[in-house]
């Protein structure tokens, strides 16, 4: 038995070159975020606006998919309703980590104009929010610069590390 | 913040309190002014019992009987070529008078005119399907049960279609309140994560009037973006919109203020 054991799964256990495999780590994550197809409402309008032509989410490497497989962010894009959200709680279950969400819009920061008995008052209640983009509805702009900044952010994050509990088990 | 009120009981009185406020009129007129209506109110009379009748914005409105409903609406559509049912709901005027008015917009293409029956029915009590006479009457009537709780005879697929099947309430009720009562204001927690979590997660933020600028776990700034629940001082200074390390990234091209377009002709 060595006299300094080395776990090297956990957290921040590995012994060498750690920066730098977190760099190209995270250098791969922040620049191919793929992000799930998630209109809820009309901010889901700007969303497509800012995935089409003239305002081209792919050269940032953020693709759209149909699958929470396949995706590492959930951009919550409109109204969360009370009756859809256990939809929302599933389908962040079902993405692999590690996963980011952006509340993108008033109505799913706090719930936004609908201040009524049907809609969740924040989605943030629901699923652990990264990034909240204010608007009504955000341009494609602010959902572009939103997602700069969560690359910023993933950058500098360590690579290896066990997603916290943000809120919830 | 106002202080959160539970909301246990609050379905259990009306909503609205004020006793002096009547509510104004639209200007009726009889139905003999009008000779097409007068034509089918005759012909309406001759079968069922009409309790009143008058005309409003140049639509005749015919009170019949609950019971009668399947019967006026067979003969209008069948005999008197009011082929289309545009619109079917119920009215709650339950702190007025103790009953619903449900009402039936029929739409005559050939005529051209609009005829808007109306019946009154208690609370618990039910309504005979018009289902099978038109088949818009399907959804109609399914929303007119999630939103005030009237029940349909012989509908084909009777259950909720708005709200989900397990919500408890009908929204649409006057003493239903706006932000949902006790059940409705922790659904989405219960159901999700169980009642337990109901202190972890907290009561809901009501409060519209509630802005405060040094408030970073619900408030955002664009170009003076601070971490989640940071503490800001009064008056901090503006932050400049950084979207990168000053270092750079790897393979990617630094975006430069100084040497960016900003594009003024959004048509160019
Ligand atoms: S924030 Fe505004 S634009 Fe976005 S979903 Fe809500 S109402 Fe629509």
């Amino acid at each position: 038995m060595a006299q300094h054991q080395v776990n090297y799964i956990q957290d921040g256990g590995l012994p060498v070159a750690l920066t730098t495999i977190d760099k190209v780590v995270n250098w791969g994550r922040s620049n191919s975020l793929w992000a799930l197809t998630y209109g809820l409402a009309c901010c889901g309008i700007e969303m497509m606006a800012s995935g089409a032509s003239r305002y081209d989410f792919d050269r940032f490497g953020t693709i759209f998919r149909a699958s929470p497989r396949q995706a590492d962010v959930l951009i919550i894009a409109g109204t969360l309703t009370k009756k859809h959200a256990e939809f929302i709680k599933r389908l962040y279950d079902q993405m692999t980590e590690p996963r980011w969400v952006i509340s993108m819009g008033s109505c799913a920061n706090t719930g936004g104009m609908f201040n009524t008995y049907a809609t969740v008052q924040g989605a943030d209640r629901i699923v652990p929010v990264d990034l909240y983009l204010p608007g009504c509805a955000p341009r494609p702009e602010t959902l572009q610069y939103g997602v700069m900044l969560l690359q910023k952010k993933i950058r500098s994050e360590k690579a290896i590390k066990a997603q916290k509990p943000k809120r919830l088990l | 913040m106002r202080r959160y009120v539970p909301k246990d009981d609050v379905q259990k009185k009306s909503y609205y309190t004020d006793r002096y406020w009547v509510a104004p009129q639209v200007p009726k007129e009889k139905v003999s002014s009008d000779k097409v209506f007068a034509e089918d109110l005759k012909a309406i009379k001759a079968k069922f019992k009409v309790l009143d009748a008058y005309i409003q914005v140049e639509q005749m409105v015919v009170y019949i009987q609950p019971e009668d409903n399947v019967g006026v609406l067979a003969l209008m559509k069948n005999v008197l070529d009011y082929t289309q049912l545009s619109e079917l709901s119920a009215v709650d005027f339950l702190s007025q008078r103790g009953e619903f008015d449900i009402f039936y917009q029929m739409l005559s293409m050939s005529k051209r005119k609009r005829i808007r029956v109306k019946c009154a029915i208690k609370e618990g009590e039910a309504i005979e399907s018009v289902e099978k006479l038109f088949r818009s009457a399907d959804w109609s009537e399914r929303e007119m049960y999630d939103m005030f709780g009237i029940k349909v005879n012989n509908h084909p697929f009777f259950k909720r279609i708005l709200m989900p099947d397990d919500w408890e309430g009908h929204p649409l009720l006057k003493t239903y309140p706006l932000h949902g009562d006790e059940f409705a204001a922790w659904y989405e927690v219960d159901k999700i994560f169980g009642k337990e979590a109901r202190d972890i997660i907290g009561p809901e933020i009501r409060d519209d009037a509630a802005v405060d600028r040094y408030d970073t776990k619900r408030f955002a700034r664009l170009g003076h973006e601070v971490p989640y629940g940071a503490e800001i001082p009064e008056g901090e200074p503006a932050v400049a919109t950084e979207y990168q390390e000053d270092d750079g990234v790897f393979l990617i091209e630094r975006f430069e203020k100084n040497s960016s377009t900003v594009i003024t002709d959004r048509d160019r």
